[in-house]
């Protein structure tokens, strides 16, 4: 029996400024979580990844990272996935404020 | 303090340059970041988890006014105005862009600093005793060893590809304040039956997943002998250690496995084919580099002014009785000024207050200044008459936390709030934790304590050695902590017990009161200290407060 997917969203670092970006569904790529693309299906997940790690002079370390939809987009799972959208928890740097 | 030649100078620039172009290709896709990141990593630079992460050497923690400023600069310059002080006496800052990594490399070059070998399985930043040079107890200071061995090591052909990270400490003094048994080759200096100085070497000690405390694998080695030796204990190990398993691969595993007699043997053997090779001119190295750390000249003058203040000034009594130690020239006090305000990111330093140290230093503390692996500040020579002056410039700026060795100096690593390999994170439980217990007014009753923090299993921040160790696990998508207690980093040191099933983030500050409610409790008298009273009582007692009753009648 096959375990049912969990969603996911294609996730990495910008090479140049090392920032937290996530692949959106037309081909960008997005600081934020909820403008990911929520990818329901395991094959579509593999070739999403394929497409994002190839994009080798913008970002690093492409991988795929468990979500769920939301009210406003995609919502990570992990509560590391959660600390890479906002930034630490010790200064107001990050995300958190870059991006707001 | 040392200078670099002409060699190490021509040496930082061109591995400056060499970085810069290997950035420019990297940035026109010349190169993978598969073949950038070895690149990257032999220079300091990681990808961290919101950005960019550089580490720069602060080698055996000794820096100079004028490097601390510019460490102030950088910050303010390419980065967010502050920088983080390690437990392997290095500084990292967190929000470097990559195109921006030469420029800081360059400018750390300026001032005879590199991030050269703080990544990579190479020999790593020498580390040493904070107090070295200064401290009553010592027998000679270990800066010029530690000197001695950062240039052997400095891209020695040898050991750049090691299986492992390999990383030394040394220090001068009996009384070990480097954790030199944690450590893959640790170095005590002590005294022969002639009363000559050499060391005890240790190998094999080390954190991490498998924690170990390192195996003697001599007793004493004449000085002369030293980097004939460690170069053994480093060829040894680069033929056995495990290249195969990245986990089995420090050489703590390489001496469990081949048996500390085994491996001591080949040592011994390997030192023996070395040391001929070896036709002095380390040790006139040695002697040019000793120069360079003779003592400052000492002032003479009357402290009786330091005497009044200490007899009617409370806040600066209480600041100097836990933030001094006693210096080998009895007019003079080393001063560990703690990077541990209540609340604070343990080892954070601001722009600003790096300025600040700077400047005391010129003007109180003849010029040096020294990280110590707890993540705070020494200046290392105050004459006790510049106390009271001192005390009064780092109040106003913030720096006159008067908690070293208490409860609220904790070491913490960067855990999950910046560590890519962090499992939990750490700098919040250290901020709930000094914070709780400086609301309970405990912290000077409970006394001498040392609360160590890590994020993951590689224990960064020495959880293994805290009095109370607090290691951050991720179970099951929740941050989960188990606490170890009894451990000990000095010269009788130990790895902690671990307590039982660990607890979640909002529980572990109601855990550790219970510790310590428990710990007060049954101390014989307030000058036992929790780590004695734990030596006394062992787990159970604190079992039964962690976990309740069930534990308790199992413990009794």
């Amino acid at each position: 029996m096959s375990r049912r997917f969990t969603p996911q969203v294609v996730t990495a670092n910008d090479l140049r400024l090392g920032d937290v970006v996530y692949l959106t569904a037309d081909d960008r790529w997005s600081r934020h979580h909820h403008e990911a693309e929520l990818i329901e299906d395991e094959a579509h997940a593999q070739l999403r990844l394929l497409f994002g790690a190839a994009q080798k002079l913008v970002i690093v370390g492409a991988y795929l990272a468990d979500a769920r939809p939301g009210p406003n987009g995609p919502e990570p799972i992990h509560f590391r996935e959660a600390f890479r959208t906002r930034g630490p928890s010790n200064y107001a740097h990050g995300k958190q404020v870059d991006h707001v | 303090m040392y200078s670099y030649s002409d060699f190490d100078e021509a040496f930082v620039r061109s591995r400056v340059a060499q970085f810069s172009q290997q950035v420019e290709r990297r940035l026109d896709g010349s190169l993978t970041e598969e073949e950038f990141r070895p690149l990257r990593l032999m220079n300091g630079l990681y990808l961290q988890l919101h950005a960019y992460m550089l580490r720069i050497a602060i080698p055996y923690g000794t820096i100079s006014p004028r490097q601390m400023r510019q460490l102030a600069l950088i910050a303010d310059t390419w980065d967010k105005g502050y920088g983080h002080f390690t437990t392997r006496q290095n500084i990292q800052f967190n929000w470097p862009v990559l195109g921006d990594v030469p420029a800081i490399l360059s400018a750390l070059a300026d001032v005879e600093m590199h991030a050269i070998q703080t990544s990579g399985n190479c020999v790593r930043n020498v580390t040493a005793d904070h107090f070295a040079g200064a401290a009553a107890d010592e027998i000679e200071d270990p800066r010029p060893y530690a000197e001695l061995l950062r240039q052997w090591s400095t891209d020695h052909p040898e050991f750049q590809f090691l299986p492992r990270k390999f990383k030394i400490a040394i220090t001068g003094s009996p009384n070990d304040r480097a954790v030199t048994r944690a450590h893959d080759i640790g170095l005590r200096m002590h005294r022969n039956a002639e009363g000559e100085p050499g060391f005890e070497v240790m190998v094999g000690g080390g954190l991490g997943r498998t924690p170990m405390i390192g195996h003697t694998v001599r007793d004493f080695l004449p000085v002369a002998d030293l980097l004939p030796y460690v170069e053994a204990v480093l060829s040894v190990y680069n033929t056995l250690g495990r290249r195969d398993n990245k986990y089995k691969a420090r050489v703590k595993i390489t001496v469990h496995e081949t048996g500390p007699a085994e491996f001591t043997r080949m040592i011994e053997e390997r030192f023996a084919e070395l040391r001929p090779f070896f036709g002095g001119n380390d040790q006139a190295m040695l002697d040019d580099i000793r120069q360079a750390f003779a003592p400052p000249v000492w002032r003479d003058a009357a402290t009786d002014g330091y005497d009044a203040f200490h007899a009617n000034d409370p806040v600066f009594r209480a600041w100097a009785d836990t933030n001094l130690a006693e210096h080998r020239n009895p007019q003079y006090a080393i001063v560990t000024v703690s990077l541990k305000a209540h609340g604070e990111t343990p080892g954070d330093a601001t722009s600003a207050q790096m300025r600040l140290l700077a400047d005391l230093a010129e003007r109180h503390g003849h010029s040096d200044l020294r990280i110590s692996h707890e993540q705070n500040v020494i200046l290392p020579h105050v004459h006790k008459s510049h106390l009271p002056a001192l005390h009064a410039a780092l109040s106003q700026a913030g720096l006159a936390t008067a908690n070293v060795g208490l409860l609220s100096d904790i070491i913490a690593c960067p855990g999950m709030d910046y560590c890519a390999l962090a499992t939990a994170r750490s700098i919040p439980v250290a901020q709930e934790l000094a914070m709780h217990f400086d609301a309970l007014k405990l912290e000077h009753d409970i006394g001498p304590l040392k609360i160590k923090i890590s994020g993951c299993i590689n224990a960064c921040g020495h959880h293994h050695v805290g009095h109370i160790g607090i290691l951050g696990l991720d179970r099951a998508g929740v941050e989960n902590y188990q606490i170890t207690l009894g451990g000990d980093g000095t010269e009788t040191a130990v790895i902690g017990d671990k307590t039982g099933p660990g607890f979640a983030y909002d529980e572990i500050t109601p855990a550790i009161e219970r510790i310590l409610r428990a710990y007060l409790g049954l101390r014989t008298e307030p000058s036992e200290t929790f780590l004695q009273a734990y030596r006394r009582v062992g787990l159970g007692p604190f079992k039964a407060a962690l976990y309740g009753t069930e534990a308790g009648q199992d413990a009794a």
